[in-house]
């Protein structure tokens, strides 16, 4: 039994791996063309930063040994953790492995939900100790870095648990499961923007 | 469990194990345990970071069957920004 139907009715058993041999566009086009678009824009901010870095040394200097780089490395451990539930959500709606889906599309959520507590626990600290956006131009950047990748983060989260209920219903259309796949790829993008937003502002010294 | 396992036997278990072992390789290079130069740790996380990153595209996102445009796209992404990242965390910081 497949979850996934077609032009042409239900598949039967549709494979958990697309062939190789016939290139095919992962979701549908235009969550590229916006993917594409977020990703050129946090290419600005990642060279803003390592450029205002270049220009105030001794304030990234001291911001960064304030920084408790566990928390970044544990973040990026907590999205590895949501893209590998979200590859076995995408995966299992196309085998047509029904309570798989929403389970790991749950798993996906449940640790996108434990990087955004991170983060406001991390800020939390921050602020307490009176690191704050007025504090100086490094600060500035580190909440303006985190904070847009949060925002992302929380869409995102949106995201996952609109998956979540399409991997319930019983059958997708084709239309609707490229939806999902597209969806998992925009969470994958808050993935690989963090993987590079952690060496940048905690380890690039 | 084991079916999840079953969807995620080969080449993408391999990747998620390598981009784990790289996170935790990163932490420990960054952490000034590693590399003596500072400036020679951060190009090596950036360089680690990009490498991840297309990890993530192509076996996570499925960029590796995707049409060669799209897939080109993404990869000299990865390579330009890259190269870009690391001339100038070497040359500016």
């Amino acid at each position: 039994m497949s979850t996934v139907e077609t032009s042409r009715g239900v598949e039967s058993a549709r494979p958990a791996m697309p062939d190789p041999a016939r290139p095919r566009i992962p979701g549908e086009a235009g969550i590229w063309v916006f993917i594409g678009g977020e990703t050129v824009a946090f290419t600005f901010l990642f060279v803003i930063w390592l450029y205002s870095h270049s220009q105030h040394p001794d304030l990234y200097s001291v911001g960064q040994q304030q920084l408790a780089v566990g928390f970044g490395a544990v973040d990026t451990l907590l999205l590895l953790a949501s893209s590998l539930f979200v590859v076995i959500g995408v995966r299992a709606v196309r085998a047509g492995l029904r309570p798989l889906g929403p389970i790991a599309f749950a798993g996906g959520l449940a640790c996108g939900l434990g990087f955004a507590i991170s983060k406001v626990i991390e800020w939390g600290g921050h602020i307490a100790a009176g690191q704050v956006v007025q504090t100086n131009e490094f600060w500035v950047y580190y909440y303006a870095l985190t904070g847009m990748h949060f925002f992302h983060l929380l869409i995102g989260m949106g995201v996952l648990g609109w998956c979540f209920l399409q991997a319930r219903k019983p059958a997708l259309s084709a239309q609707r499961f490229a939806y999902l796949e597209g969806g998992a790829c925009f969470w994958h993008m808050v993935d690989f923007l963090w993987i590079v937003l952690f060496p940048l502002i905690y380890l690039v010294r | 469990m084991t079916r999840a396992v079953a969807l995620v036997r080969g080449p993408v278990s391999y990747v998620w194990i390598a981009l784990v072992a790289f996170t935790l390789l990163s932490w420990w290079v960054g952490g000034d345990h590693g590399i003596a130069s500072v400036r020679i740790a951060g190009a090596v996380v950036l360089v680690v970071a990009f490498v991840k990153l297309r990890f993530v595209g192509l076996y996570f996102m499925e960029l590796r069957d995707a049409p060669r445009p799209l897939r080109t796209a993404f990869e000299s992404w990865c390579v330009g920004v890259c190269a870009l990242l690391v001339v100038m965390s070497l040359v500016m910081l």
